[in-house]
């Protein structure tokens, strides 16, 4: 049976190599994002590597309009329909110490958007009774930690969202993935100073499907932020608070 | 555009540059920080030297624009990114019954310096260059991208296409892809035992993938003698992908130490039997042989390692092999030493190939390397010969003007395209290629 892929945010880095891997296995993408010349191109690689369509489609987290078209044609889909989000923004969190009306678009890009998305798109997943979704989360959301908390803090929001939407959806057949990367060697982080651990796009992209297949319902990827998160999330908070890590 | 500052480095690691490098992922990041601040455009780094760096300056890193843009089916005609690398086609596109028309020693190359090197491969005297396939190529100017080929502008093309990036980054390009009769390459192994066996076979060779292997460490009545590898593409065999290896760690100096590369070189000839074999090999591992060890470059160890390329016209067949003579005296090559007959396709002013022979081996980088090194290039230079800039990292600018005949016509059309100098690397600064003062 054909697959339909939404993937939300089809321009991020890890989305691109993730599309080009479900484009080798032949299925339909709808690339969805805001960028529409850009996902054009990305959408042409895709079909030229095997998909056997790909089509671009506007969608901004912040704009809950730019979603019901995409409802409608996951609707009207006939194969199984999987959603994978990968949208999100991460501002320096001096800037938005500086100006925290910041915060609110930070929590819609990585957060709320994609759960408003995903929970209008639950009933036709529930009712097709298969399919998969991909949350991507990132490691931040594990600990509030003094770089990047507001970006932690809606990261953590959506790991909680996607649990619950696992608890939900697997009742009807549906499997949800959440996605926690470390470091990944995208545009967001180029430039940044010793990141640890830094992964490849390709890398990541490949774990996510993997699991996906295997359906993990939790991904550390690469795999040794498991152990790195493990024991992050074990200090106690009254040490954790002194730390600078 | 937000800038990486970054130590970076040539395959060979001899040269360093301390930089900062922009990565754009969206065509209208590329045109952004072209319009904002112009740079040379660098894609994997595979040039051994120093042609892919820009010691103290900016510049774009193109490897992430990669995405092919358009493919006919009927004719094979592609238009891909510069920044697509050639295995990346090649695995793209081989199970499919197509290949890359031409294809460099290694798979991790990008079109961008493909044509920016013009590229040549096995198929070389009978495909002629990379850039000779090359249709149409899209320019990053700071005003605006600009459609180039032979056919609308073709100084601007010779130019470019083997031009070191000097006439600005270069964002796509066409070119035509070949019909292959599967995606396996059943290659024809043979002991060569002398060089004056070797010319003689290259010359007769009627297979469309031809190449040599000597070994540079074995002189005197052993002088040149080497593996004989001539291929055509095959199908109906289905091999399974082999995971690749890497070298973790710069490796100690004495890993290739001339006893060790003796040894290796001497079983390495002998594992091929005296009559010959045909074996079937998947066509990355024919095409890209070296890139199953990723980081292969860390067995020189953390000094690096120098390569030599030169081609010497077919007339000047007994100078090359007093090249080679030298070389095996002095117990300075490596295992990888290439012999390969070249045809006369070349497509650009800067083109390294010539009708003649060509060849290419490392050296760890020492003294005794460099100043071996001088005296080749002093001898090519005499044979009529000329250096391979994707390789070079010691050569002096006084050879260049006899070595590159149409280098003043090359100046002059870059002239016009970058008078600034912006896109100026530190190649083309050592051997004073441009007029910059």
């Amino acid at each position: 049976m054909s697959q339909t892929w939404i993937i939300l945010g089809a321009t991020s880095t890890i989305a691109r190599a993730f599309a080009r891997l479900l484009a080798a296995r032949g299925h339909s993408l709808v690339l969805a994002g805001r960028d529409q010349n850009e996902l054009q191109i990305i959408a042409e690689d895709c079909k030229i590597r095997g998909a056997e369509q790909a089509e671009a489609v506007p969608f901004d987290a912040r704009d809950a309009k730019t979603f019901d078209p995409i409802l409608a044609q996951a609707e009207q889909c006939a194969g199984d329909v999987c959603v994978a989000v990968f949208v999100g923004s991460m501002p320096p969190q001096d800037e938005i110490d500086q100006d925290p009306s910041l915060i609110d678009g930070t929590v819609t890009d990585s957060f709320t958007g994609p759960a408003q998305f995903l929970t209008a798109i639950a009933p036709v997943l529930e009712q097709k009774g298969k399919g998969t979704v991909i949350g991507v989360g990132s490691v931040a959301g594990d600990r509030g930690r003094l770089g990047n908390y507001v970006y932690g803090a809606a990261k953590a929001g959506f790991h909680t969202y996607l649990s619950g939407l696992r608890n939900r959806l697997g009742r009807s057949g549906v499997h949800v993935v959440t996605v926690k990367p470390g470091t990944v060697d995208t545009a967001m982080t180029w430039g940044m100073d010793k990141l640890p651990f830094l992964a490849q796009p390709e890398k990541v992209a490949g774990d996510i499907l993997k699991a996906a297949d295997k359906k993990k319902d939790t991904l550390y990827t690469p795999f040794i932020w498991w152990p790195v998160m493990t024991v992050i999330r074990s200090i106690p908070e009254h040490v954790f608070k002194k730390l600078k890590i | 555009m937000r800038w990486k500052k970054v130590e970076y480095t040539g395959w060979g690691r001899v040269h360093q540059a301390n930089g900062e490098l922009a990565r754009p992922e969206r065509v209208s990041d590329i045109l952004l920080a072209t319009k904002d601040e112009a740079a040379p455009a660098l894609g994997m780094r595979r040039s051994y030297g120093d042609a892919c760096l820009n010691d103290g300056g900016k510049a774009i890193d193109m490897s992430r624009l990669d995405r092919l843009l358009s493919f006919d089916e009927d004719t094979g005609l592609v238009h891909v990114e510069a920044g697509l690398q050639f295995g990346q086609l090649l695995k793209i596109f081989a199970p499919l019954g197509w290949l890359p028309p031409v294809m460099p020693g290694t798979g991790f190359a990008t079109i961008g310096g493909g044509i920016a090197m013009d590229v040549h491969g096995k198929n070389h005297h009978g495909a002629g260059s990379f850039g000779e396939h090359v249709t149409e190529l899209t320019l990053a100017t700071p005003d605006q991208r600009k459609v180039v080929s032979p056919e609308n502008d073709a100084e601007l093309f010779k130019a470019t296409v083997g031009g070191l990036g000097q006439t600005g980054p270069i964002l796509s390009a066409k070119f035509r892809l070949l019909k292959a009769k599967g995606d396996v390459m059943v290659v024809t192994e043979r002991r060569v035992k002398t060089w004056e066996d070797f010319l003689p076979l290259l010359d007769a060779s009627e297979a469309t993938y031809t190449v040599g292997w000597i070994d540079a460490t074995a002189w005197g009545d052993k002088l040149g003698r080497g593996i004989l590898e001539e291929a055509e593409t095959g199908g109906g065999l289905v091999r399974a992908a082999k995971r690749s290896k890497s070298v973790p760690v710069n490796a100690p100096g004495f890993a290739l130490s001339p006893w060790v590369v003796r040894a290796f070189n001497a079983a390495y000839w002998r594992k091929v039997p005296s009559a010959g074999r045909t074996v079937v090999k998947p066509v990355d591992d024919f095409f890209f042989p070296l890139d199953k060890i990723h980081n292969w470059n860390r067995l020189y160890g953390k000094q690096g390692f120098h390569q030599f390329q030169c081609v010497v016209p077919v007339n000047a067949a007994d100078q090359l092999r007093d090249m080679v003579d030298k070389i095996a005296r002095s117990g300075l090559a490596s295992p990888l030493a290439v012999l390969k007959r070249m045809g006369p396709g070349r497509a650009g002013y800067l083109s390294f190939p010539m009708e003649g022979y060509t060849l290419a081996l490392d050296f760890r980088n020492t003294p005794q390397a460099e100043t071996l090194m001088r005296k080749l290039e002093d001898m090519t230079l005499a044979a009529s010969g000329r250096i391979y800039f994707a390789k070079d990292s010691v050569a002096r600018p006084k050879s260049i003007p006899a070595m590159y005949p149409d280098l003043p016509k090359w100046q002059e059309t870059v002239a016009k395209a970058d008078p600034d100098g912006t896109y100026a690397t530190d190649l083309v600064r050592r051997l004073k290629l441009r007029d910059l003062t």
